[in-house]
């Protein structure tokens, strides 16, 4: 029981109003949603919106890349592509990819995890000895192996792309998850299903499941953020090498022509900062959701119109409140106990 | 009776600030005389763990004091003089010198409250060591072993964690640590809540077996009104924020005269005489964010006048009618039954004591009255 | 919520000291082994049944009866490795239809066990339930009819309903899975359900969420819930110690109507004497998972024959007593790890006698449908076997002890128990 004594019911409406107001004034979320607004709006219209196509060359004689100027807002590389029209187009496969590498992976870590935690015993045994074998996996070395061999065409599919990112995504999931279906196990309202004769996988779904979108939510986003980065970097290896350009496989070819060395910085900086910002966006908005759900990370106002809130010393704050005296000591009537 | 050693009056508390804050306590007025065990019953709502935390400014955010005066008579013990301290005008140092060596806080759980990576000893000591800087480090280990001995643990207990001592050792371990600085008052939040009922009354015996051994004063907080009337020498009862009714023990379990302090009698079924339907109070406690005009228990209250719908009752004092021993002064309700326009409902206009000597109502019998 | 706090494992249950933690955790332990075994486990033999069984005298055959039943709790680490917990040890009792019977215990008694036992969550070490005096079978089809026949409530009104679903939706899924009622006709049952527990107009709750309600209001939902199924059993495990002193009558009135109108077979486990005796036809008195003694509710509460029920009804707060009760017998409920040798009473007793800490005592009769499991009164001991185990103890010399006689003799060696 909590020192705070504020009482149980709760009037609907000021509990969603409540609900929504703190989504909306929490920056983390505000920003980081935009951002990911941001980006998922290039990745539509990135394609459409840019001037030229990613293989559009300005000139085919020309061997340097040229930096930004009223012409080329983000300048062109060595061959002559437009950089910007590269970054507008090369942001789709990215997080296509990544997308569906979160999907796939939350879907794998909920059917690993969450029977895992709740069936017990050897159920549970198998599937964690499976989700730590996965776990322990390099998953870029993996990936390395398994992609560099694949045909050119297929890399181009973001479905197998993103599944294969997925199995090496997918275990850390699963042990958050089976963890936490673990501790909901126990929890009355299973019990109560079980007693009225909910069957074993009704109550997985209907009762477990929706109390885990919480860490669910952020889970995914977590392996999104991990999958645009381990395909940026498959990119830049060059084990992947799709015919679209893509952020990564713009810093390949960056990296291949030494345009660090010769300080092309327009032609690295714009796709490298289009992830990190990205990632950043996710992040944020992960934080966001985690701050909403659990209570006790979300940061107390330390101070609020000068009252300062101190362990062990509770402010004394005289409001000019009028209230009735009542203080028997004060002038209230000596009334008579009995007739 | 014995001077008063902690005065309430007045005293407001929120929680949190401006438009959004949330009153929790409104207009507590509470003496607490020396060696006296006074009890503050009250359900959920009620505020009444809130009062507790707020007397000794250990209130969390976002808990704020809003208005009223706490003061402790605090008497130095070998002088014997009195000397009066503003417990909400103090300071931090100031409220560190009286705070468990002056007042003492018993929480409502122990297991919480107790370091789980520290022994027992230690917690003990430590407390010493940071009041008492004079005492050598045997004086201290003597003094532990001397204190739980006092509660009833065996000083082989020393060198335990907390996990390794079940739920009634643990309170007695806090306990001690409470009194191990012979405060002056113990402020207890709900004790004996979590344990079984035969620990509860062994922990309670010997409490109070140390209450009158070292004369402490103790503000017993819990739901359990019908353990407070075999307890407490004088009781509050808080309803909604505010304090309803205050009498002494007996008089308030013969003679109540607020109708909520009747109806939480009548919820606890007797374990003696004849089985009769008890109704408790129909309805649930307000919310502290959506509470009623007027008086805040009438959508609750079978004798409700228009009156209570619309005007909320001040705290006031009621002359008893006498009798060997009457406190008189000290017996407040806030109710417009009682303002003198109108005769009380019988149930809450019994005399005390009583003048012939039938058996003790039972309060499950009047109950029947009640809607 | 981070993963590392979220992977923690229950805590290992500590030996001697923490009966109750001990139980627990191994009874969590066992319920992920039997969440998934519940519809494999094989038959168990049934045990020798008890020549007393408790519970309240009704003809016919009863709804729900237990027969010997047993539950042992193997523990799988700690310093416990390879023991189990005693947590239920030989109880028959029955349920008939139209009676409530309470289970009155400290925690630790076995109480809460024997009600999952009894629910079917749980499957026994050894004995078995009968339901209308049929076995309980094994199959799935056998499961569903269970479930559909006994139901039960939970404590904690904030976490026995989930918080993402809707009244509606907690009251329509016993009505799916055992009615084969339409869509408007179950509209219509939810209505009456909602108002057999006074939550009216129902209208007004059937869309809200768990914590839209009160404390009181969640517990009659549950309730509602079990009803749903249409029950003949309804067991309640402490369903109102956590609610507000001021409603708990009104739940506890709740389930006495039920028992009236519905027919139903109660079954009240509590802590609480008082709200035992307020309810109950019957009380069964437990301790350390035994029976000690079990009669009509108003008997035990005015005439306590075993010592255990005296101790709980003068630790119990009365505020009609007129003087402050003496506790007889102190300390703490036993280890069900390694419990006492004889009477698991016997340490705490203040009249254990020599036979006390060698035999188990048998219920014997100390009055009409009233049993106690005491040496005390039993008449076939040899004064060898009557004396004292301690030196200060006191107890009656010779010949049937009634509880008036132990009363009185333990008055007049006030005084002299060991304080523990």
């Amino acid at each position: 029981m909590s020192v705070v004594g504020v009482a149980t019911a709760e009037p609907a409406g000021n509990r969603a109003r409540r609900r929504k107001s703190r989504v909306t004034k929490s920056p983390k979320i505000v920003v980081g949603a935009a951002i990911l607004a941001f980006f998922v709006f290039i990745a539509i219209f990135g394609p459409t919106l840019a001037p030229h196509s990613a293989s559009w060359q300005a000139s085919n004689s020309s061997a340097f890349a040229q930096p930004p100027s009223a012409k080329f807002w983000l300048g062109t590389d060595r061959q002559q592509h437009d950089i910007l029209s590269q970054v507008l187009s090369g942001g789709r496969s990215t997080m296509v990819i990544a997308f569906v590498a979160g999907i796939v992976a939350s879907i794998l870590s909920i059917l690993f995890g969450v029977t895992a935690g709740y069936m017990g015993g050897l159920v549970d045994d198998v599937l964690s000895i499976i989700a730590n074998i996965f776990l322990a996996l390099p998953g870029l070395l993996i990936l390395m192996v398994v992609m560099k061999p694949l045909p050119a065409g297929d890399t181009d599919n973001p479905i197998l792309i993103g599944s294969v990112i997925a199995l090496t995504a997918w275990a850390y999931g699963a042990r958050v998850l089976r963890a936490q279906t673990l501790a909901l196990r126990d929890q009355d309202y299973v019990e109560s299903a079980r007693i009225i004769g909910e069957r074993r996988p009704r109550i997985i779904v209907s009762e477990i499941l929706p109390n885990l979108l919480p860490i669910l939510a952020s889970s995914f986003i977590f392996t999104v953020i991990y999958g645009i980065g381990i395909y940026v970097v498959l990119s830049i290896l060059g084990i992947i090498n799709p015919a679209q350009a893509s952020w990564g496989t713009m810093i390949q070819n960056a990296q291949g022509a030494s345009a660090m060395i010769s300080n092309d910085w327009w032609w690295y900086a714009p796709p490298a900062l289009c992830v990190a910002l990205l990632g950043i966006g996710l992040a944020l908005l992960n934080f966001g959701i985690d701050e909403i759900v659990n209570p006790r990370v979300r940061s107390r106002k330390g101070s609020r119109r000068g009252v300062r809130f101190q362990l062990g010393l509770t402010p004394v704050v005289r409001a000019a409140r009028p209230h009735a005296p009542s203080s028997p000591d004060t002038a209230a009537p000596v009334l008579e106990g009995e007739s | 009776m014995a001077d008063p050693v902690l005065e309430v009056r007045g005293l407001c508390v929120d929680y949190g600030l401006g438009a959004e804050a949330v009153r929790a306590v409104t207009d507590a007025d509470l003496v607490l005389r020396r060696g006296e065990v006074l009890g503050i019953a009250g359900e959920s709502g009620s505020g009444k763990s809130t009062l507790a935390y707020a007397l000794t400014r250990l209130l969390r955010a976002p808990g704020v004091i809003t208005g009223g005066d706490v003061v402790f008579h605090s008497r130095s013990a070998e002088t014997g003089e009195v000397t009066e301290v503003d417990l909400l005008a103090a300071d931090g140092h100031q409220l560190r010198r009286y705070r468990w060596s002056e007042i003492a806080v018993v929480f409502q759980s122990a297991m919480h409250a107790l370091n789980p990576v520290a022994r027992v000893e230690n917690q003990l000591t430590d407390v010493l060591r940071v009041h008492r800087p004079e005492m050598s480090a045997e004086q201290r280990r003597a003094r532990a072993v001397e204190m739980l001995r006092m509660v009833g643990i065996n000083a082989d207990r020393l060198r335990s964690y907390p996990h390794e001592l079940s739920g009634g050792m643990r309170q007695r371990v806090m306990i001690a640590m409470a009194l191990i600085l012979q405060p002056q008052i113990v402020i207890m939040d709900e004790p004996t809540t979590a344990l079984d009922v035969v620990t509860q009354r062994e922990i309670l015996e010997e409490l109070m077996a140390l209450r009158d051994k070292l004369g402490f004063a103790v503000i017993f907080i819990t739901h359990d009104l019908s353990l407070l009337i075999e307890l407490a020498d004088s009781i509050a009862i808080m309803y909604a924020g505010r304090i309803v009714e205050r009498a002494r023990a007996a008089e308030l379990f013969h003679a109540p005269r607020h109708p909520y302090s009747l109806g939480l009698l009548s919820s606890f079924p007797s374990l003696h005489g004849e089985r009769v339907r008890m109704e408790g109070i129909p309805g649930s406690p307000p919310s502290l964010a959506a509470m009623p005009d007027g008086c805040k228990f009438h959508p609750r209250c079978p004798y409700a006048m228009d009156r209570c719908r619309t005007q909320e009752p001040p705290l006031t004092r009621l002359t008893d009618d006498g009798g060997v021993g009457g406190e008189g002064g000290d017996r407040v309700t806030a109710c417009w039954l009682h303002d003198g326009r109108q005769d009380p409902p019988e149930p809450l206009g019994r005399a005390f004591p009583l003048l012939a000597s039938p058996p003790a109502p039972r309060p499950g019998d009047l109950s029947r009255s009640t809607s | 919520m981070t993963a590392e706090s979220a992977e923690s494992e229950s805590a290992e249950p500590v030996g001697g000291t923490e009966p109750a933690e001990a139980a627990e955790s191994a009874e969590r332990a066992e319920h992920s082994k039997s969440a998934e075994s519940a519809e494999r486990a094989e038959p168990t033999e049934p045990a020798s049944p008890s020549k007393v069984v408790h519970g309240p005298r009704r003809p016919g055959i009863p709804a729900l009866e237990a027969r010997g039943l047993v539950k042992h709790f193997p523990m799988h680490s700690g310093i416990g490795r390879g023991q189990v917990v005693h947590a239920v040890e030989d109880i028959s009792m029955v349920l008939p239809a139209g009676t409530v019977t309470a289970v009155v215990g400290e925690s630790g008694s076995g109480k809460s066990t024997l009600a999952r036992l009894l629910t079917g969550l749980i499957k026994p070490t050894g004995g078995q339930v009968l339901l209308d005096g049929e076995p309980v079978g094994t199959g799935a089809r056998a499961r569903r009819k269970y479930t559909s026949s006994v139901h039960l409530v939970l404590q904690d009104p904030f976490s026995s309903l989930n918080s993402v679903h809707t009244v509606r939706y907690h009251l329509e899924r016993p009505l799916k899975l055992h009615t084969k009622l339409g869509r408007a006709e179950r509209a219509e049952r939810m209505r009456q359900l909602l108002e057999r527990v006074s939550l009216t107009p129902a209208q007004d709750y059937l869309d809200k969420y768990p914590h839209e309600l009160s404390g009181g209001q969640r517990q009659r939902v549950a309730i509602a819930r079990g009803l749903a199924v249409g029950p003949r059993v309804l067991l309640a495990d402490e369903p109102v110690s956590m609610l507000d002193v001021s409603i708990r009558l009104g739940v506890l009135n709740l389930l006495d109507d039920l028992r009236s109108g519905e027919n139903l077979a109660t079954m009240y486990v509590t802590h609480d004497i008082a709200s035992a005796r307020y309810l109950a036809d019957c009380i069964v008195v437990m301790y350390a998972g035994q029976v000690v003694e079990s009669g009509p509710a108003t008997q035990i509460t005015d005439n306590p024959a075993h010592p255990y029920t005296q101790l709980l009804l003068s630790a119990a707060p009365d505020p009609a007593r007129a003087e402050t009760p003496v506790l007889r017998g102190r300390g703490a409920p036993p280890s069900l790890v390694n419990p006492p040798a004889g009477c698991r009473f016997h340490p705490r007793c203040p009249f254990a006698m020599k036979v006390c800490a060698v035999r188990s005592p048998e219920p014997r009769p100390v009055g009409e449908d009233h049993v106690s499991a005491c040496w005390l009164h039993a008449s076939e001991l040899d004064d060898d076997q009557r004396e004292p185990l301690s030196a200060t103890a006191t107890g009656p010399a010779i010949g049937t002890a009634t509880a008036a006689t132990v009363a009185a003799q333990a008055e007049s060696a006030d005084g002299a128990t060991d304080a523990n």
